[in-house]
């Protein structure tokens, strides 16, 4: 899997989502697949459905429109999966967490920090002497530029969801 | 009635309508194995080497179109079989794969002879289960044999552990099977067969481009239909040789790297190309920025995977392609199509000229042995109307260019993967359906000594196939590309200490005869041939220095092909 993250020159971001069966392997189906064929993965999430024997899977990645048609038609051919959307084709909602904990020496730097978290309406959600833990829900742009605003608060870790999406309206992925 | 999950193999295999299983045993499989003792409706054939299980069940699929059936143990059984499973996947051959595995409690733990067969296989198989619970064991088979043999075809493999075939279950036999997740497309939309006859009724230069889906879904009559009704020139893959007749005048031969002059050129210039069945592979396309460039393409292919994935096509039909062809025969008929005459003409005119360069034609040397004559003796001899199987090399590509096939499912070779040492054991599995059928193995010095073992099979169960090896002493296809493209450096390419290949064959308890001059050919392939009862190892010493033509040079346009 080549883990570069979008460019433009590259072709279009797309963002699929998967309806596959809740077996074991059928991640590493759709992983092996991404990797034997060269193709570009920026994020992948899974996790059951509310029917628990289907797993709900959002792959983003990029590339040119015969790409994009070769990696649906491919991820379609595999037995597990059900029925897949490529929600980019439509009007949708993106939607990824971002966690992060950073260092908070002094009192300042706590307020600073208060009012950029709700400047993103994030939320602090674990606290201690020396650190904040914030979490925050968004675009991955929007999350990127959260990241970008700590110029003097040490970050500690962040932690990313990867991204789920989910079409507009009343359109759905169901079965 | 309860029955063991070793007892529930067999009872399905058997009322699935499996006939052969071939295998190999070893410690994960032995419940296994020793339900096969206790029953006799399905018969299980003991090979020398797990690759030449998976071959084996893979020539008797080719040949019969029924899925090929395997058996082998946990660990080294599996790695094994994978050559085989790779060499069906590329080709999209029916096949069911068992392996046995570490009883459950072990898995993940580096157990003896434990390999991760679901994870190894995964890339080369169309699907592949683990079965944890005897309670799944007989729906999980049904679901192996119907993926294996619906859509495109494929290898399937089901990995079973130990102790999941010694516990024990009701069976009853899973008459039908549906999965929500797996319905292949049959039918070809409407919409496209009505563009596609558009494109056909105005075509002047109009190409049939077909492959092995033709043979696959048995539609060589619907095939042979469209093509007459539309008076195109026909050409196939080496995977598709067979499923057009080669006798027939539209027949113009294969096409791409070492295809015939007329079929490349006329590949070059047609103006509509109609591909079924085919998958536009890099041995057959040559420079794809060159290929085809004056054709509109119809494409009709039962994966839509295929479609658009190396040539952007105009109309894509994903269906059968049997189907897909009866509804492109039944509309034209609706539309009251005419072929225009006058263009049909000066194309066959343009094809016969191409013709007339005679690409195949080779040049004689009194004393050496062509490997084109051996081939054209080889047909002859058989009058057309063996089943051949091949190594992969240059006797390979002769056999494709001059046995002319002119039934399908006679011509088995590893088209996609170019497997050396498939040609025997995949005999071996045509000879097994088809008792007292003749079966030629065209193969290589090299090749042959790649599964050169199953001669042992062959005589514990009777298999009177003919060997015919082209011996040149060289791995000749490596060869032919160091003397084009490496300045005739011969990095190992040479045989050397080569057997004594009669004597081999006469140690295994087989017929063996050697044959040195042109002019012994035809009698020591008579005389071979006449034994019915008994396998005969020819070896055939050839001109060593003989290359395949015509031959497209890597990066090259089809029309830019060299020729002798
Ligand atoms: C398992 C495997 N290893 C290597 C190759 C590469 N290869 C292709 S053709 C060839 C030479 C085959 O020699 P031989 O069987 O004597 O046939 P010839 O070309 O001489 O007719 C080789 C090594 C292959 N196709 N398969
Ligand atoms: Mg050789």
């Amino acid at each position: 899997m080549k883990q570069k993250t979008k460019t433009d020159e590259e072709g279009m971001r797309h963002i699929i989502s998967i309806l596959m069966e809740n077996e074991a392997g059928a991640l590493s189906r759709v992983a092996g697949l991404f990797s034997a064929r060269g193709y570009n993965i920026e994020s992948l999430t899974v996790a059951p459905t509310e029917d628990i024997t289907l797993s709900r899977m959002t792959v983003v990645t990029w590339g040119s429109d015969e790409i994009i048609e070769q990696i649906t038609k491919q991820l379609n051919k595999l037995v597990d999966v059900v029925k897949l959307v490529d929600l980019t084709e439509g009007p949708h909602i993106e939607r990824e967490m971002l966690m992060i904990k950073v260092r908070t020496s002094s009192n300042d730097s706590r307020e600073e920090l208060t009012r950029l978290v709700d400047i993103f309406r994030g939320r602090i959600i674990d606290v201690t002497a020396t650190s904040y833990t914030i979490e925050l829900t968004g675009t991955g742009d929007k999350l990127d530029a959260f990241i970008n605003a700590f110029e003097k608060t040490p970050i500690l870790e962040t932690v990313r969801s990867g991204v789920s999406g989910i079409s507009r309206g009343a359109k759905n992925l169901h079965i | 009635m309860k029955l063991t999950g070793a007892e529930i193999l067999t009872h399905f295999l058997a009322d699935e309508g499996v006939e052969f299983l071939f295998g190999y045993p070893g410690g994960a499989v032995l419940h296994i194995y020793d339900a096969i003792d206790r029953q006799d409706r399905i018969k299980h054939i003991l090979v020398r080497h797990e690759q030449a299980a998976t071959h084996a069940a893979d020539g008797y699929a080719r040949s019969t179109g029924k899925p090929g059936v395997v058996l082998v143990t946990s660990g080294p059984g599996a790695t094994n079989a994978v050559t085989g499973i790779a060499t069906a996947y590329m080709d999209s051959i029916p096949m069911v794969v068992i392996t046995g595995q570490v009883p459950t409690h072990l898995i993940g733990n580096d157990a003896f002879q434990e390999v991760d067969a679901v994870g190894i296989t995964r890339p080369c198989v169309k699907h592949n289960f683990l079965v944890k619970d005897v309670k799944d064991l007989a729906l999980t088979l049904k679901k192996a044999f119907y993926v294996a043999t619906t859509g495109r075809p494929g290898p399937v493999v089901v990995d079973i552990p130990k102790d999941v075939t010694a516990d024990t279950v009701d069976y009853v036999y899973p008459k039908e099977i549906t999965m929500r997740s797996y319905n292949p497309v049959v039918k070809g939309h409407i919409g496209q067969i009505k563009r596609a006859v558009k494109l056909m009724a105005t075509a002047k230069r109009p190409m049939l481009y077909t492959g092995g889906g033709v043979i696959l879904d048995n539609a060589h009559k619907e095939l042979a239909q469209l093509a007459k009704k539309l008076n195109a020139p026909v050409t196939n893959t080496s995977m598709g040789l067979g499923g057009f007749p080669a006798s027939d005048k539209l027949f113009v031969g294969m096409l791409g790297m070492h295809g015939t002059y007329e079929a490349n050129m006329a590949i070059s210039n047609c103006d509509l190309m109609i591909a079924i069945g085919a998958r536009f592979d890099d041995r057959v396309t040559g420079n794809i920025e060159k290929f085809a460039p004056r054709a509109k393409i119809i494409h009709v292919d039962i994966d839509p995977a295929s479609i658009s994935k190396n040539v952007k096509v105009d109309v894509p039909i994903v269906g059968s392609v049997g189907d897909v062809i009866k509804s492109l025969l039944r509309e034209i008929k609706a539309s009251e199509f005419k072929p225009n005459k006058a263009a049909a003409k000066e194309w066959w005119q343009q094809i016969d000229e191409w013709r007339a360069v005679e690409c195949l034609k080779y040049k004689t040397d009194g004393d050496k042995i062509k490997p084109q004559f051996a081939l054209e003796t080889l047909y002859d001899i058989t009058k057309g109307d063996a089943y051949v199987t091949s190594d992969v090399g240059q006797h390979q590509m002769w056999a494709a260019q001059y046995y002319r096939f002119d039934k399908p499912r006679r011509w088995i070779n590893s088209g996609g993967l170019g497997t050396m040492g498939f040609g025997l054991p995949a005999a071996m599995g045509v000879q097994l359906a088809f008792p007292k059928a003749t079966v030629a193995c065209v193969t290589g010095e090299g090749s042959i000594q790649m599964n050169i073992q199953e001669l042992s099979s062959c005589m514990q169960h009777n298999l009177p196939i003919k060997i015919v090896c082209l011996n040149n002493g060289f791995l000749g296809m490596v060869r032919q590309w160091q003397e084009f493209f490496y300045d005739e450096r011969y990095s190992h390419s040479y045989m050397d200490s080569l057997p004594d290949f009669v004597k081999l064959a006469e140690a295994y308890g087989h017929v063996g005869i050697q044959v040195t001059k042109p002019g012994d050919v035809e009698a020591a392939m008579k005389e071979a041939f006449k034994l019915k009862d008994r396998l005969v190892f020819l070896d055939i010493l050839t001109d060593p220095e003989e290359n395949v033509y015509p031959m497209v040079p890597a990066g090259a346009g089809l029309d830019e092909m060299i020729l002798i």
